[in-house]
């Protein structure tokens, strides 16, 4: 058993030095420390297929319990864009890759993984449907109103008007970016699909203590 | 209809009284009816319940061929299911069943239209459920025949009638007048002055039923007082009976005779209801009338209308607003009662209704109600600004409007708004160093409905996706809000107008971090506008925001601390900000490094925080209790210490909140003792001129200091502040620097170096078009500068003379001050005195001794000494100042030390030409002296003991001072430790030695051997003086031993 860990513990160095020079945001220790919570976040997992890495149900659990995420569609969606291979699961480079992002990313890195969120079919621009789609649930319905819709409609409409620079009535990247530079507050504009600074910082706290205390 | 009748109308003894009130109702009616037929043809055609039955005036004859006529009786063709027919006529009495049979008979009525719906009206006192049935107001009804439906469209019809009017019952009801007991009484006063027996008497005698007044003005018995009624008169007009009046608070009008108190039936009214006595006078009395107009009556007479308008306004707010708020009562009760009615009827016939009828409206829904509740609560008086983008709650603004205005005339105009907010802030004012900047400029908007622009639509669509929106819409929203353009009123005032404020408040109470942000960055920019400022404060924004100083995310704090910086800009606010810890919170986002050479991104963004936190400080420092806050809270050291930040965004607030706290004594301390005057100094050289004027206000403010003088002198900063004298075209700027030259050239040291500059050349040349704060500051250093005798040439040379007497005839005080000691300085120099005296400047002088400021009198007495002593022929010129020695004389009675002593010295110059002596000492100039003797003022004993030995020169004045008393206590001024009072008492001394009996007195009073003392001094003319005295004295003991023994 000894020789096991201690064998896996070399392996989880060794993958960790990769990682690490792969993934700019974490040193050697911080992957490490990923790696390990990786581990013991499928040993959880009762799954026969471990192998290939954690499962949606699992991961969802994930960003619903550590980041505090409620939408199911952007936790699908954030899923999928964690999932970089599309095998509908997530491995552990997969992994320490997204956190990367998730955690530390870049203004610019924020950026491409919030448009790949959002961009639902992956055509490379967020439509009005697909707007609509994602905001379907944001506004309280009035029963009064005749038509429930109408408020979620016109808010694509100022949205897009406010958003799509070059006016073909969808929102390329370009336009995304564009968008989010001139007013940051847009990076999220169709769901919360980053974690806030405190479930950052608690989530950094839980996962890179980990190794001292023990 | 109904209850404009019971209500509105004018009921008496069961008959509709003749007004003009109730014809105007009538009229009404009539037209109503007569155009039944055409617009509710099928209605007109429903049978009524019960007939309307009255007393006509209608003959047979006067009806046409649809009806039967037999004999004198006629009955219409249709009839009514039991085969009664629906018109019947059996003279005189009348009953009809159908209201197109009503508006037939109306229209035959012709002429006597009006006669016969009145007659009607009496007779049928409650007409509707006659119409309709006694139950069917009140009961379901359960049927729903084509009938019950036509039956209720009536009511329909019947109540849109009643409300209208109500509604034209309101206007005239509200032109009313309503009297008070000081009204009655002036018009009483006022009659009665126009009474008498010569023959132009308009009245023979106008007088109370009874003499004496209760408390509250009112001459009736309590018992009719409840009935409104104030007084009861008894005029004899010339030319008729003598008139029974009745005055109460509806109006004036004749009773049945009450002679005195206690004849019940008496009150009764017998005629109409006029709004005052002298209308009434008018109309019974040909001779009043006639006379009225003419002759000096109009003098006290441009009655009845503008008689109201003073006594509005004379009389006590109190009584004003009690007035006005049972007017108010009135109004509502109307209101209400036509609500209650129409919400019963509502409950009755609610099954068949459409949403949509008009009645309908006047019901807000549950929603908006809360929301109404809401905004009620949170701000009474901009609730009526509110209400008016929705209809329905017209209502509500109507009723703000009758309290909002005392003007009758505004009753019935729906746009006025009445003046919002505003009064609440000055209850809690507190002391504050500075003018309130900002305190209000009051709501000015005419907008109606119709010009509402496109942008307030699109803000209220997203208000309300803010409202019911979820983190992301919200986001979404306030982003696009923040398109608008914030800057403009339109924008700023939707927001607030749409509700928006609160949610934008509300957000802030929230976790979601981009709500908060995307709300601060809105309310940075909306918070420019005062009234959004105000607005803000109300809803309690600012307690929110300080709490935000303490999250960890810097973006928000910044923006926290921004937002409360534009909010903080009244005292209210400020004030707000410190009792919720605002300003120790503040204090500690200061606490950053600026000035090390790399900085992290983390430290930039501290560095940007400190920015935001000083700028919102230096609102806050705009009162006195905040500064005083500030300085507990550890801010000075960081101040200091950000003032050596090479950035210009940080120091303009830095140097802006230690300028605004100068003004205190412990800042200016700790300014030039934390070593901050270098600092300033050295921002004095940037190029920003809003710094520089920053830093040259606060050297002004600490300049006081001499240690502070020195200071800015060994940093060398006397040279950049004369070179800003170039900058003449900022005036703030020139104000500061101006000032802080000022302040400086209080130090010789700092002149010379002035001197070196050639400031005094620049400020002359500053002396012509300046605001007067600048000239305040340029005279007052040319003030300090002619100290030096040589810069007393230099501003003669550079024609600085002129500009500073003309200067003379200015009002402001501070600069009068000024100018008075910078002409006094000049005058000590021959050749500036001949300029002076050319251009009159001493009489000039002299005037200003008649300004009510006392600075402003001592000061133009101190410019007057050097006047009269270095003008030629000064005693002919002094003469020359008709009543001029008589007033400077009188000054001697002001209360003011520094008046006092500078008026002594200058009567001391007066008093040398003899002829001036003579004249003061017949304004009783001794007497004045003497009384001033025990002053304990020891700058004042100087030059009081001046005065009185320049006084005892003339005639008996020795012996004068002696009997007032003034020899002892000036004896006790040889003990003062100051030598020149020593010099002028033992001069003074010695000129009343010259008295016997006041030589005994100074012995008495131990002067010798203070005098012995003296007499060693290095002083000669004090050696002169004392040796003189103690001659005196001893020469009279000699004379005195020789009579005895001799």
């Amino acid at each position: 058993m000894t020789e096991m860990s201690a064998m896996s513990r070399k392996i989880i160095q060794n993958l960790a030095e990769t990682l690490s020079k792969q993934v700019k945001h974490f040193n050697k220790t911080e992957a490490e420390c990923l790696i390990r919570l990786f581990n013991g976040l499928l040993g959880e997992q009762t799954d026969r297929r471990v192998g290939l890495g954690l499962d949606r149900s699992k991961f969802r659990n994930i960003l619903h319990n550590t980041f505090g995420m409620t939408d199911d569609m952007i936790m699908d969606r954030v899923f999928r864009a964690f999932d970089k291979d599309n095998d509908s699961y997530i491995s552990v480079k997969e992994w320490v890759e997204g956190l990367a992002i998730f955690l530390r990313g870049t203004m610019d890195e924020k950026i491409k993984y919030c448009f790949d969120v959002y961009d639902l079919n992956g055509d490379g621009y967020i439509s009005r449907e697909e707007m609509f789609h994602m905001l379907k649930n944001s506004l309280i319905r009035q029963p009064t109103e005749e038509d429930p819709d109408e408020g979620i409609k016109d808010l694509v409409e100022i949205t897009l008007k406010k958003m799509d620079y070059d006016h073909d009535s969808r929102l390329s990247c370009a336009d995304f970016e564009k968008a989010v530079r001139d007013e940051n507050l847009l990076l999220e504009a169709f769901g919360t699909c980053l974690p806030d600074a405190k479930s950052i910082l608690a989530f950094e706290q839980h996962a890179f203590q980990e190794p001292q205390e023990r | 209809m109904g209850v404009a009748l019971t209500r509105a109308a004018q009921w008496t003894m069961g008959k509709l009284e003749v007004s003009p009130l109730n014809e105007a109702l009538l009229n009404d009616i009539v037209n109503f009816v007569e155009q039944f037929n055409s617009r509710h043809p099928q209605e007109a055609k429903l049978v009524f319940t019960e007939p309307l039955q009255w007393t006509t005036a209608l003959q047979a004859s006067d009806f046409t061929s649809e009806y039967e006529l037999s004999g004198s009786s006629v009955h219409s063709q249709d009839t009514d299911k039991d085969g009664c027919p629906l018109l019947q006529l059996i003279p005189p009495d009348i009953s009809v069943r159908s209201f197109s049979h009503l508006c037939k008979v109306v229209q035959l009525a012709n002429d006597s239209k009006l006669k016969e719906v009145w007659a009607c009206l009496e007779a049928n006192r409650e007409p509707v459920v006659k119409m309709l049935g006694p139950n069917f107001t009140t009961a379901e009804v359960s049927d729903s025949s084509p009938e019950a439906e036509f039956k209720v469209k009536l009511l329909l019809i019947l109540q849109q009638l009643d409300t209208q009017l109500l509604n034209s019952s309101i206007t005239q009801l509200s032109q009313k007048v309503r009297l008070s007991p000081a009204a009655v009484k002036r018009d009483v006063e006022l009659l009665k002055s126009v009474c008498g027996a010569g023959e132009k008497r308009l009245l023979k005698s106008v007088r109370y039923t009874s003499d004496y007044e209760f408390s509250n003005g009112c001459r009736s018995p309590p018992w009719r007082q409840a009935h409104g009624e104030i007084a009861y008169l008894i005029i004899e007009p010339c030319d008729t009976e003598p008139l029974f009046i009745t005055c109460s608070t509806a109006g004036v009008y004749l009773n049945s005779g009450i002679k005195q108190e206690g004849e019940e039936n008496a009150y009764e009214r017998k005629s109409d209801v006029y709004k005052d006595l002298v209308t009434l006078l008018k109309s019974k009395s040909l001779h009043f009338t006639e006379n009225i107009n003419e002759q000096d009556f109009v003098i006290h007479e441009e009655p009845p209308t503008t008689l109201k308008i003073p006594h509005v306004e004379a009389v006590d707010v109190e009584e004003r607003g009690q007035t006005l708020r049972s007017y108010e009562h009135q109004e509502k009760n109307v209101h209400e009662k036509a609500r209650q009615q129409l919400a019963l009827n509502k409950s009755g016939v609610a099954k068949k209704l459409e949403p949509s009828l008009k009645w309908n409206l006047g019901l807000t829904s549950p929603h908006e109600e809360a929301e109404e509740k809401k905004a009620r609560k949170n701000g009474g008086g901009e609730k009526a600004t509110e209400s008016w983008t929705k209809s329905p709650r017209s209502e509500s603004k109507k009723k703000a409007d009758f309290s909002g205005s005392p003007l009758p005339d505004r009753l019935s105009s729906q746009k006025t708004k009445s003046p919002g907010g505003g009064t609440a802030a000055e209850e809690f004012s507190e002391s504050s160093s500075e003018s309130e900047e900002d305190e209000e400029q009051s709501e000015r908007r005419g907008e109606s409905h119709t010009d509402l622009p496109s942008e307030y639509w699109q803000i209220q669509k997203l208000v309300k996706y803010l409202k019911g929106g979820n983190q992301t819409a919200t986001v979404i929203a306030l982003c696009c809000m923040r398109d608008f353009n914030l800057a403009q009123e339109t924008c700023q005032l939707a927001i607030r107008d749409v509700g928006g404020l609160e949610v934008l408040i509300n957000l802030l109470d929230t976790d979601e971090v981009k709500c908060k942000i995307g709300s601060l960055k809105i309310m940075k920019e909306i918070s420019r506008s005062s009234q959004i400022r105000r607005a803000i404060a109300n809803l309690g924004g600012l307690q929110t925001m300080v709490s935000i100083l303490d999250s960890p995310d810097k973006e928000l704090k910044c923006l926290a601390a921004e937002t409360i910086a534009n909010v903080a800009k009244f005292r209210r606010a400020r004030r707000t900000v410190r009792q919720y810890g605002g300003i120790k919170r503040l204090v500690e986002l200061l606490d950053c490094v600026p000035d090390s050479a790399m900085l992290s991104t983390e430290q930039e963004k501290d560095v940007e925080v400190a920015c935001c936190g000083a700028l919102a400080l230096w609102s806050c420092s705009k009162s006195t209790r905040n500064k005083e806050a500030i300085r507990k809270a550890g801010g000075i050291p960081l101040l200091a210490r950000l003032l050596k930040s090479p950035q210009k965004n940080m120091l303009i607030p830095v140097v802006g909140t230690l300028q605004e706290c100068a003004s205190e004594r412990s800042y200016r301390i700790a300014i030039q003792t934390e070593g901050m005057i270098e600092d300033l100094v050295k921002n004095l050289n940037c190029d920003n001129q809003e710094l520089q004027m920053h830093c040259a206000s606060a050297i002004f403010k600490c300049a006081e200091d001499k240690r502070t003088r020195d200071l800015v002198r060994q940093y060398e900063g006397l040279q950049p502040l004369v070179v800003l004298l170039n900058e003449a075209d900022n005036k703030q700027l020139l104000a500061a620097v101006t000032g802080a030259i000022w302040k400086c050239s209080m130090s010789m040291e700092n002149v010379v170096k002035f001197e070196e500059f050639k400031a005094l050349e620049r400020l002359v040349s500053l002396l012509t078009d300046q605001p007067e704060e600048v000239l305040v500051n340029v005279v007052g250093a040319l003030g300090e500068c002619a100290q030096r005798p040589a810069n007393r040439a230099t501003i003669r040379k550079s024609g600085g003379i002129p500009p500073l007497v003309s200067l003379l005839t200015g009002t402001n005080q501070a600069l009068l001050v000024n100018v008075t000691r910078a002409v006094g300085a000049c005058a000590t120099e021959s050749e500036n005195m001949m300029i002076i005296d050319r251009l009159d400047g001493v009489r000039l002088l002299w005037s200003l001794l008649k300004n009510p400021n006392p600075d402003v009198q001592a000061s133009a007495a101190w410019a007057i000494c050097p006047c009269i002593e270095n003008a030629k022929d000064a005693g002919e010129m002094v003469r020359s100042f008709v009543g001029g020695l008589e007033l400077i004389v009188n000054l001697l009675k002001s209360p003011n030390k520094e008046v006092l002593a500078s008026v002594c010295a200058a009567i001391a110059k007066i008093a040398k030409d003899e002829e001036n002596l003579a004249v003061i000492t017949d304004h009783g100039v001794v007497p004045m002296l003497s009384n001033l003797t025990n002053t304990a003022d020891d700058k004042l004993h100087r030059y009081l003991a001046e005065a009185v030995a320049r006084c005892c020169m003339w005639g008996s004045n020795r012996v004068a001072f002696g009997e007032a008393g003034a020899v002892a206590p000036l004896v006790r001024y040889l003990r003062s430790k100051d030598p020149s009072v020593h010099q002028a008492t033992a001069q003074a001394l010695f000129q009343l030695s010259k008295d016997p009996s006041n030589c005994i007195a100074m012995h008495e009073n131990g002067v010798v051997k203070l005098l012995l003392g003296m007499m060693g001094s290095t002083d000669e003319v004090l050696q002169e003086a004392a040796a003189g005295c103690v001659a005196n004295i001893r020469r009279l003991a000699l004379a005195n031993e020789k009579a005895k023994y001799g």
